[in-house]
């Protein structure tokens, strides 16, 4: 049991690597970048815990799994006075997934996000993103549609190993 | 204040809802899976920012009503399932049946084209909960735009028939569209007291953009030559046309018969 006194905000920290993205399980909520702040406050000698996080996407069917799964895990090592709090603004965007996440996420074989944003503008029939194939790190690949298995990835096919693959879009 | 805030809120928060509900019809329907996907995921993007929206209107629901007269606490499910069609405050535009895909394609056009300008001018708001919702959301308006702008024009500029469908859509949908600018009395207020966006002055920039992706399509300008054309209101002061009913008996039925049900 986790004693109370004396905890940082570094514990809570590295008990949230812990939590997974429910959809992409190889990615933890820091991968994710969806982590704003931990905040530790003592009142009546006790210290409350808020975590404060921002969505993804507003519709993100995920945001109520990892809100409970924070709780649980933030509960299973003995604290008991937890706040999770929503921010949205600054809105999310893939530039705060970190670079372990990306790498995380091609090796699992979804092509991470560009670096350069290329999607967020009103602009019509866009030419496709050049995105490299997970497998064999080709960029000779095409887009088969704009969304995939989930709202944040589009499916894409390599033209040099066949393989499809999912994307996950820049936003 | 607090009551045009919260009125204001709605009105953002049912245009959302009952858009989201309209294009989740098309689930399992769509012409052909991805654009299936892609119109279902629209609804999703609009039912995470009317939940932003109704979150924020609960709360401030209560803190004005529940002090002064108890009545129950709401919630962003009370909200939406809970309320009787006249309290909705939704545009007349986002309630039209989907009837063929053109129908879709240019309800939603002209509903994003009118959403965009308005999130864009709304994350400059006084109220900072109003504004960061908007500089959320504006990310997935400016993908809805995007995609309905490119399927209006391979609508217009396809073929016969597809052509044909469109035109008549426009004829079905046009008296709805003036009521997006002509704002309800909570709107004036709000703009009055610098949370709420001017919709007079983005009428504009929604005509220009529509003249440019209707020129696109080949289509002559809905604008020009529609002087005439009677334009429908009430929506936003909760007078409906006799579509809401049908839409909130189905969204609503579950919570009616079964109240506080969860699963
Ligand atoms: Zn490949």
């Amino acid at each position: 049991m986790h004693s109370t006194d004396n905890i940082s905000t570094q514990n809570i920290w590295s008990i949230l690597e812990t939590v997974c993205d429910p959809e992409v399980p190889v990615l933890s909520v820091i991968d994710l970048g969806i982590i704003r702040d931990v905040k530790i406050t003592r009142a009546n000698d006790e210290d409350q815990i808020e975590v404060v996080i921002t969505p993804t996407y507003s519709g993100c069917p995920a945001m109520d799994v990892i809100r409970m799964s924070i709780r649980m895990v933030l509960l299973e090592h003995g604290y008991k006075n937890i706040k999770i709090s929503t921010i949205l603004s600054p809105a999310w965007t893939t530039d705060w997934m970190t670079q372990a996440g990306k790498e995380k996420l091609k090796a699992y074989g979804i092509a991470p996000p560009n670096p350069k944003q290329q999607v967020c503008n009103t602009q019509l029939f866009a030419e496709d993103e050049a995105v490299q194939c997970p497998h064999c790190n080709s960029y000779n690949t095409r887009r088969i549609s704009e969304f995939g298995s989930t709202a944040c990835k589009s499916l894409f096919q390599c033209n040099d190993c066949l393989e499809p693959f999912d994307y996950f879009k820049c936003y | 204040m607090n009551e045009t805030l919260y009125n204001y809120t709605l009105h953002l928060a049912d245009n959302a809802l009952i858009l989201a509900q309209r294009n989740s019809e098309w689930c399992g329907h769509g012409p052909v899976l991805e654009q299936d996907i892609a119109i279902t995921n629209i609804s999703l993007d609009l039912i995470g920012q009317a939940r932003s929206l109704y979150q924020y209107a609960a709360e401030l629901s209560n803190n004005i009503f529940s002090s002064t007269t108890g009545a129950r606490t709401a919630t962003e499910d009370t909200l939406a399932y809970l309320r009787e069609g006249r309290a909705y405050k939704n545009c007349l535009l986002v309630e039209q049946p989907n009837g063929d895909w053109a129908q879709t394609i240019l309800r939603q056009f002209f509903f994003s084209t009118c959403q965009f300008f308005l999130y864009q001018r709304l994350q400059r708001s006084a109220d900072s909960t109003l504004a960061a919702i908007a500089e959320k959301s504006l990310k997935e308006v400016t993908y809805h735009v995007r995609w309905s702008s490119e399927w209006v024009i391979r609508l217009g500029d396809g073929t016969e028939e597809s052509r044909n469908r469109l035109l008549n859509a426009l004829d079905d949908l046009w008296p709805f569209t003036g009521e997006m600018f002509t704002p309800a009395g909570y709107e004036t207020d709000a703009v009055n007291l610098g949370f709420g966006v001017d919709v007079k002055a983005i009428k504009p920039l929604w005509e220009q953009r529509v003249n440019e992706i209707f020129a696109e399509a080949t289509l002559s300008s809905p604008i020009t030559g529609s002087e005439g054309v009677w334009m429908q209101s009430g929506g936003k002061e909760g007078v409906h046309t006799e579509q809401l009913g049908f839409i909130l008996a189905e969204m609503q039925s579950m919570q009616r018969t079964f109240p506080g049900c969860e699963w």
